[in-house]
């Protein structure tokens, strides 16, 4: 399998067993980052367990996830596939120079009332 | 759900409490005569937005807790929990600002209290990764280097439970001069109840802390479908009109069943809900609703 080592880590790092999921969808049903995603949260689960690992690497679905535990919490057979997400997004964040968010952006995403919270937040999820 | 399996219960029971311990009551209004007297003290971690932009949320909730008998008492050099939690069992470094204030209250009475909903989260969870997952518990001790290890002995406690399960809801509405007197819809969005089985504060699909509190404040509660839906939260920075739609339509969603007002426990939320939805319905910090109502 071409992504092999790859599908190993993000299962290592997850801890999610793909082959639970019985595709009912509810995951995806739940999200609300489903109409900004080009692959659902469902579409992680399978196609992380067949080892389709290259275009996850690539979208910009990673960037999408808002961590909101929806998915993880209305999971019927406990699959939680918010985690799978993480996995994938670290695991592209973590190669060398591809941070999907710099210092350098921020000031202009700013306004007065911006929490701190959003900003460390944004940072923990887009950058290594 | 496979044969014999049962649902996950939200029963209000924390690991290593005392049979009869303040926070292993289900019933709210009981008093706790010894243990009551010994921990009406507690530790606080404020977290960096209450600092900051959210000082209401801070303020008030002190004000409002030292008016109920209730001293905390802020940790000292706290540092940010990060805001979000990770689910990568590999990721260690990013969590060990959340066991220093986990293993700093363990030796200031054993109680940690939040406020904030992104704080409480974090902290719940890696409090869980210390009791539970002893490949990370190990890894982080070998760095942090405490006197006593930390295995997860802290208990996390929102303000919301403190008010539940400490003063009771009951107790609470004696206190209030000025009653509320409208209706409040509770906005919980996610951190605050999910992963259920982490958080353990309440049913996170049909929550009702919340609604109890406005009651207890002498507010009409207003329940609406979206209360545990997602405002955005940090995607307000990178693509708004993201959070422009998902605040809009908790808003709309909450005015529909008739809210005149909503409260949060969550910067983040009360700023995308305020700042980023198309709508006129104001957004409170329940600490301010609270703090008026007693008098503070």
């Amino acid at each position: 399998m071409k992504f092999e080592n790859e599908r190993k880590q993000i299962l290592r790092m997850s801890g999610v067993d793909p082959k639970k999921c019985m595709k009912c969808g509810k995951c995806s049903a739940s999200c609300p980052s489903y109409d900004e995603m080009e692959y659902h949260p469902h579409q992680f689960v399978y196609m992380v367990d067949k080892g389709d690992i290259g275009p996850l690497l690539e979208s910009e679905s990673l960037y999408k996830c808002l961590s909101c535990f929806a998915c993880i919490e209305r999971c019927p057979r406990g699959v939680e596939p918010a985690k799978l997400v993480e996995a994938v997004r670290l695991l592209a964040v973590r190669k060398q120079g591809q941070n999907h968010m710099t210092a350098d952006d921020v000031p202009g995403m700013l306004d007065e009332e911006l929490p701190q919270q959003a900003i460390v937040s944004a940072f923990r999820k887009y950058t290594k | 759900m496979p044969a014999g399996a049962s649902r996950p219960k939200y029963k209000r029971v924390f690991a290593g409490e005392p049979e009869g311990g303040a926070f292993s009551k289900s019933i709210p209004s009981v008093t706790f005569p010894v243990y009551e007297v010994k921990t009406m003290t507690y530790s606080y971690y404020p977290g960096c937005t209450l600092r900051t932009k959210a000082k209401e949320l801070d303020q008030k909730g002190r004000a409002a807790a030292a008016a109920l008998g209730i001293t905390l008492e802020e940790l000292p050099e706290w540092q940010c929990c990060g805001g979000v939690y990770t689910t990568a069992k590999d990721e260690i470094a990013t969590k060990l600002s959340s066991v220093r204030a986990l293993a700093a209250a363990r030796e200031r009475g054993g109680v940690l209290v939040t406020l904030c909903s992104a704080c409480h989260n974090v902290l719940k969870q890696v409090n869980r990764d210390m009791a539970e997952d002893e490949d990370f518990r190990n890894k982080a001790n070998l760095y942090l280097k405490l006197d006593t290890p930390y295995a997860g002995e802290t208990k996390v406690v929102h303000y919301l439970e403190l008010l539940r399960d400490v003063v009771g809801f009951d107790k609470l509405a004696e206190a209030v001069k000025n009653p509320a007197e409208k209706k409040i819809g509770a906005y919980y969005g996610c951190l605050l109840l999910r992963p259920g089985k982490v958080m353990a504060m309440d049913d996170p699909e049909n929550p009702r802390i919340m609604e109890d509190f406005i009651r207890a404040i002498g507010g009409e509660p207003v329940v609406y479908g979206m209360r545990n839906e997602c405002c955005g939260g940090y995607m307000a920075m990178e693509d708004t009109a993201s959070a422009v739609k998902k605040s809009t339509s908790v808003m709309k969603n909450a005015e529909g069943a008739g809210a005149e007002a909503l409260i949060t426990a969550c910067p983040l939320c009360l700023y995308n809900l305020t700042k980023n939805a198309e709508s006129d319905v104001p957004v409170y910090y329940f600490t301010e609703l609270l703090a008026d109502a007693l008098g503070v």
